[in-house]
């Protein structure tokens, strides 16, 4: 049994199996697991916008869907893994509260899940599974080893996508 | 001031915000002991500006259950408020309201009103506060609540800061009844009304 390394809010990190990566609590967050199931090289993104051009403070790079993503691949390449054998796994994008469902503006759960599905899409990388949307937070758990992707939430059973 | 980052905060600033802080969690205290009809004592309330990756471990790690409510703000200032506390306090304050003693980690749908309720008068009287120092228009919207890990219900206004910076801006207030409760308040306006707030109370240059 390896480790497990913890990502924070607007946050990434990479790790080799047998270790696990883990975020804690996404709400309208989105998680971004992604693996090379042969070197068994993974990563997690945490992140809280969709877009990087549409706020102009946008230094943060792990807080963005595009170039969350993007920092998330480069480090697991580099780390050894092969660009063309990426496989990604999401979860999150919750509207945690009521409001958010009447006003647009505020859907950025859902938002951020269409900003991570078509960065992922465009860096031609597939995603096998995704737990998205509804109103609870859920933290993730990922083990690049199997490619497990464990899902809780409050007053739910555990799940793996 | 033409652009105004939250990030590189003045120190003047911050003591301003402690002082809001102050002012609107006295306040707001006051409002509990009525509501609860006992006394409530608090401390000192403590105003932190957070990395975002850093929030969740305040409150005891980002998986800690919470009750979080949470309403817009309209008016002279946009923004909003939301109040946070740990299951077992919002569990304390429900039986309270309710006159039970029930143990149970869910809430009923009626139990959940009265939390609502608790969290429009916490933070009603907040915003009575500053909106009077200010004289600022403040309309609170109705409450929304709901009960879920810090985390995940912090990344609300997380990511509505995230739009303005890196860092979250919280007030942390600790109650005293017979039990220790710690609360903590959200308050943001968006940088429009950092500006009105300042302004209103005679600070220009930050």
């Amino acid at each position: 049994m390896g480790q497990i390394i913890k990502v924070g809010m607007a946050d990434l990190n990479i790790c080799v199996s047998p270790d696990g990566i883990t975020t804690l609590g996404l709400g309208s967050c989105v998680g971004i697991a992604i693996r090379d199931p042969v070197t068994k090289i993974g990563g997690l993104a945490h992140i809280m916008l969709p877009d990087s051009h549409e706020i102009r403070n946008s230094t943060n790079i792990p807080k963005f869907a595009d170039t969350g993503i993007n920092e998330l691949i480069r480090q697991i390449v580099a780390k050894g893994a092969a660009r063309d054998r990426l496989v990604a796994k999401i979860a999150g994008g919750a509207q945690m509260f009521a409001f958010q469902n009447t006003n647009s503006n505020m859907r950025v759960g859902d938002r951020n899940v269409a900003a991570t599905l078509k960065t992922l899409k465009e860096l031609n990388i597939r995603v096998l599974a995704q737990d998205t949307g509804d109103s609870y937070g859920r933290t993730v758990i990922f083990y690049p080893e199997t490619g497990d992707f464990v899902i809780r939430a409050v007053g739910k059973p555990e799940k793996v996508i | 001031m033409s652009e105004m980052n939250l990030d590189d905060l003045s120190n003047q600033y911050f003591d301003v915000l402690k002082e809001l802080g102050n002012i609107g969690a006295g306040n707001a205290t006051t409002a509990l002991a009525q509501m609860l009809n006992s006394k409530v004592d608090m401390s000192v309330p403590q105003v932190r500006l957070l990395e975002f990756k850093d929030v969740g471990d305040l409150m005891g790690g980002a998986d800690q259950i919470m009750a979080g409510i949470y309403l817009s703000v309209e008016g002279d200032i946009n923004g909003s408020i939301m109040f946070l506390v740990g299951i077992q306090e919002a569990r304390h304050l429900v039986n309270k309201l309710m006159m039970q003693d029930s143990e149970s980690q869910e809430f009923t749908d009626i139990e959940l009103s009265a939390l609502k309720e608790v969290g429009n008068i916490i933070t009603g009287s907040y915003l009575n506060s500053l909106s009077t120092m200010t004289s600022l228009k403040m309309i609170p919207s109705i409450p929304y609540v709901t009960v879920d890990m810090a985390g995940a219900i912090l990344s609300v206004p997380a990511i509505e800061f995230g739009m303005m910076g890196d860092k979250i801006l919280l007030i942390e207030t600790q109650f005293f009844d017979e039990i220790k409760l710690s609360g903590y308040f959200i308050l943001l306006p968006d940088l429009e009304g950092y500006k009105k707030i300042l302004t209103s109370l005679g600070i220009s240059n930050i």
